[in-house]
């Protein structure tokens, strides 16, 4: 069977799951809908013109993995960032782990969605933001559909979160093929700042395919940042929609490292609803092998003086393919946006591939938007300077790959983080970096 | 001090009005409305034509019947209904003209009104002219002269006369019939057009210069311009086009193919200024034109063009760079305003080795108007040491116009270098109190500013073409341009 089909068949399983005498069950059924007429996309599609899902639907993905699958804590320590205290959601096949997690509902909540969806508590917040602005697409459309666990976070008012908050999916692999649909929502409250780090990552070699959906929102005067930490195993695929919706004032910035995986698909879209906000888009891609990693961004200015900055670097070996499809809009109302983009790539072989799209889209004149894009080799000369000087060629690269993904690194907020990529881009480099940023 | 602000400028570009827009009342010959395969066949049968061209013309009138109009673009407009279309105009047949003095007095007054004198002038400015109104070829110029190197220049339907081994050589190679919609509909129906062969080595003395304008109402253009240049040779061409202000909209689908072949160099400049509609949108010309190059061993293709009017444009001159160490380049200015709309750019395909291209694009937009760049950069996974730079550059004058960048860049090769890059700005207020502070007032500031702006183009144009196409900038943004 199809997997469009078997998908759309299942959902009546599904609803036995779930409370379905809800409005929350009234958006799944309409998105179920909405799926079912678009089916997954294709790459006749213009925004899938270069990423094929095909051979990753293929797979008989078991939907609702039904054993309880206990971890040590030992075993899965290396995919947190466990040097720092930080709140912990962490999810093993979809289902979510309170062994591993540490949760909180002090001041602020940081919990799961499935307790958000049903407990009268969490009503108004779900009420107001769930599926508000996530796009009604194809893939987005499924996750709503069966939209049941994932990541509740409410920070309110003036409320600055004091420690990271780590988000982990987990995938054992004790079904053939798993199929993960994790549902977010973070709402950020006036001048209320927080810190999330996401990461995903498969224990196993069976196919996986996460589709998950994040829906942010900042209001008037908040702080968010998002790291998204992406080094999956190799039969691992990923499409990860983000949706963010910023108010006046406040300030969002995204980085995305991308260095596993199979398929990664990365929809990051950003919506300015205000004045004077700031939206950041950074990423480093550092791939080889068959890999492949799209990034689909969307800055869509909608209110005046407002900033945008992407900066996407990418290195690309072997046969892999790189895609960076970043666009920017400007409303008419959007008088005195400044909307930077650049994208860098370096193509370490012959067989490996880049696909790029930057676009622009302005209906305002007075602007200031750029878009640069560029796709080159290392410097010979700087290379044979550093040989010259008795560092070996290949550390002589590794230095200068990552010198040139370094200015992305640079505005990384939490030292961890940093260190935990640094030496992850040394690991994927080959090379012992000697010095800690 | 002068007052002239952006919104006086504006208020002017809004009232602008098309100065080509006269009709000629010349006798013409143009067929009953409608396509089908007689048509396709009477069009063939009045050219005179061999079998082979028939059949061609059919294969593709075949092709195109199965095709469905492409709707990708980023122009919204009402489709032209092709069976509404008189698929054949032309100023009625008379006895063969040995010169000019035997030309019908109104086509002289024509030309004399679109600019174009066929004499003296011209001698003066050393470019031989061929003419087509209404997809029919009326005058060529210097014949003789170019006879003498061996250069063919000539309409292409006397081309499949006298040199049909040629033109059955290298028609269609660049641009199957199969190629696109509009492609294959001009396949089937073009009437006229320019056909013209540059021998090995022989370096053309003059400006070829074809002037194109669409005259009768209810009828479409369809011309085909096929340029053959030899190992070696050179040859700068250039093409105008003008049409009537009519309140329908005329279908204009061209198909222009260019071959440099090893070491030879081709200059493709255009300055298009067909009917762009009146202020409300009304009318103008639909402009949906496939024009390619292909470039052998050390060859140049370099497209210039300056694009001010048609309704709709719809356009993407590009450069197949197979042979090693070729180049290709694109110069382009569109300027849009009231509701016109253009999507615009280029192909650089890159197949070679060392192959390097260039684009440059300036657009502006003013009114209601929509502008785009559509570009795509392809290295192919042999195309070592491949090098691109692109630039886009677009201004705005008011937040009623819109301007919009899509860039594709695919690259499988590693020694690849393509640097792109894109900015959109309006014109600064800094930039105009400076002039104003050394006593530029404002409108000629504006001028100086929109001029540098599109300099790198114009630069690019032939001498004798630059001083018209800076005229034609000045009557699209009149006011502004000095």
């Amino acid at each position: 069977m199809e997997l469009k089909d078997k998908l759309v068949s299942s959902y009546v399983a599904f609803e036995n799951r779930v409370e379905t005498d809800s409005e929350v069950h009234e958006i799944r059924s309409k998105a179920l809908q909405n799926f079912e007429a678009l089916g997954f996309p294709t790459k006749k599609l213009e925004a899938w013109k270069y990423t094929s899902l095909s051979s990753v639907l293929k797979q008989d993905y078991s939907l609702f993995p039904n054993k309880e699958n206990n971890i040590q804590l030992a075993d899965v320590k290396k995919y947190f960032i466990h040097d720092i205290d930080a709140y912990k959601l962490v999810f093993i096949d979809g289902k979510y782990s309170s062994f591993l997690s540490e949760t909180t509902h002090d001041t602020f909540d940081v919990c799961l969605m499935s307790a958000a969806l049903v407990k009268p508590k969490y009503k108004a917040v779900i009420e107001n933001y769930f599926d508000k602005i996530a796009t009604k697409d194809n893939l987005t459309s499924l996750n709503t559909a069966f939209a049941s666990e994932g990541a509740y976070i409410h920070i309110p008012k003036n409320i600055e979160v004091e420690k990271p908050i780590q988000i982990i999916n987990l995938t054992t692999g004790s079904e053939a093929a798993t199929l993960l649909q994790p549902r977010n929502l973070i709402v950020v409250e006036q001048n209320a700042h927080v810190q999330i780090i996401e990461r995903h990552q498969s224990l196993t070699s069976n196919p996986v395919l996460t589709n998950s959906v994040t829906e942010v929102f900042a209001a008037k005067d908040a702080t968010v940042d998002i790291y998204k930490i992406q080094n999956d195993d190799e039969s691992a695929s990923l499409v990860d929609n983000s949706y963010i919706e910023q108010k006046s004032n406040s300030v969002v910035s995204v980085h995305t490292f991308s260095f596993g995986g199979n398929i990664t698909r990365n929809n990051l879209n950003f919506y300015q609803r205000g004045e004077h906000i700031d939206s950041i888009l950074k990423g480093i891609t550092i791939i080889e092998g068959k890999q492949h990693v799209d990034h689909h961004t969307l800055v869509h200015h909608i209110g005046p003086n407002c900033e945008s900055h992407q900066d996407y670097k990418g290195i690309f070996d072997e046969r892999s393919t790189g895609v960076f499809n970043g666009k920017v809009v400007v409303e008419k109302e959007a008088q005195k946006t400044n909307a930077y983009q650049k994208n860098n790539n370096v193509l370490v072989s012959d067989k490996a591939t880049i696909n790029a799209k930057p676009q622009l889209e302005i209906f305002a004149d007075d602007v200031k938007c750029s878009h640069g894009c560029t796709i080159g080799q290392l410097d010979d000369d700087a290379l044979f300077y550093m040989q010259q000087r008795g560092i070996p060629k290949k550390e002589g690269k590794a230095l200068l790959m990552y010198a040139f993904a370094n200015t992305v690194l640079e505005s990384v907020k939490i030292p961890e983080v940093k260190q935990r990529i640094t030496k992850l881009i040394a690991k994927k480099l080959g090379v012992d970096i000697g010095f800690d940023l | 001090m002068s007052k002239y602000t952006e919104e006086q400028l504006e208020q002017e570009l809004k009232t602008q009005e098309y100065k080509y827009g006269f009709y000629t009342d010349i006798e013409s010959e143009t067929f009953a409305k409608g396509l089908n395969e007689d048509v396709v066949r009477a069009i063939s049968k009045k050219k005179n034509e061999p079998q082979w061209m028939t059949d061609w013309r059919l294969d593709a009138f075949r092709v195109w019947e199965k095709m469905e109009e492409p709707e990708w673009a980023n122009v919204h407009y009402e489709k032209p209904k092709f069976q509404d279309i008189a698929y054949y105009s032309a100023p009625k047949e008379k006895p063969k003209l040995n010169s000019l003095d035997e030309v019908d007095p109104e086509l002289l007054d024509t030309f004399k009104r679109l600019g174009i004198s066929l004499d003296e002038q011209k001698k003066l400015a050393n470019v031989a002219v061929d003419i087509v109104i209404d997809s029919v070829s009326v005058a060529t110029t210097f014949k003789k002269t170019l006879g003498e190197k061996g250069i063919i220049f000539m309409p292409i339907s006397e081309a499949i006369q006298e040199h049909p081994e040629l033109v059955r050589k290298y028609l269609g190679t660049i641009v199957p019939t199969t190629d696109n919609f509009y492609a294959a509909l001009n396949s089937a129906v073009f009437s006229d057009g320019s056909f013209c062969y540059i021998p090995k080595g022989v370096r053309c003395p003059m400006e070829l210069s074809t002037y194109f304008r669409i005259n009768e109402g209810g009828t479409g253009q369809f011309e085909r311009t096929l340029v053959v240049a030899d190992k070696g040779s050179y040859v700068s061409y250039l093409e105008g086009c003008t049409a009537p202000s009519r309140d329908e909209n005329q279908l204009h689908a061209a198909v222009v193919e260019l071959v440099a072949m090893d070491d030879a160099e081709i200059k493709y400049s255009t300055v298009q200024n067909w009917y762009p509609g009146n202020k409300e949108g009304k009318g103008g010309v639909y402009n949906f034109v496939t024009k390619r190059g292909l470039c052998e061993n050390n060859a140049k293709i370099s497209w210039t063009q300056v694009e001010t009017g048609s309704a709709v444009t719809w356009k993407y001159p590009s450069c197949i760079l197979k042979g090693n160490n070729s180049v290709g380049e694109f110069y382009s200015i569109a300027v849009t305003n009231n509701y016109q709309q253009a999507d615009t750019g280029t192909k650089m395909i890159h197949l070679g080795k060392n192959t390097k291209s260039t684009i440059i694009s300036k657009g502006i937009s003013a009114g209601k108007s929509q502008n785009s760049y559509r570009g795509l950069v392809q290295i192919g996974a042999r195309a070592e040491n491949a090098r691109n730079f692109s630039q886009c550059d677009s201004l705005l004058m008011g937040n009623l116009c819109g301007a919009h960048t899509f860039p594709y860049i695919e690259v499988k090769n590693k020694t690849a270098q393509v640097e792109h890059e894109a900015t959109t700005s309006k014109i600064g207020e800094e930039q105009l109190f400076y002039c104003n502070q050394r006593g530029i007032d404002t409108e000629k500031a504006i001028a100086l500013i929109v001029n540098g702006f599109s300099k790198d183009v114009l630069n690019k144009l032939p001498m004798e073409f630059a001083v018209e196409a800076q005229k034609l900038l000045e009557i699209s943004l009149e006011g502004s341009v000095g």
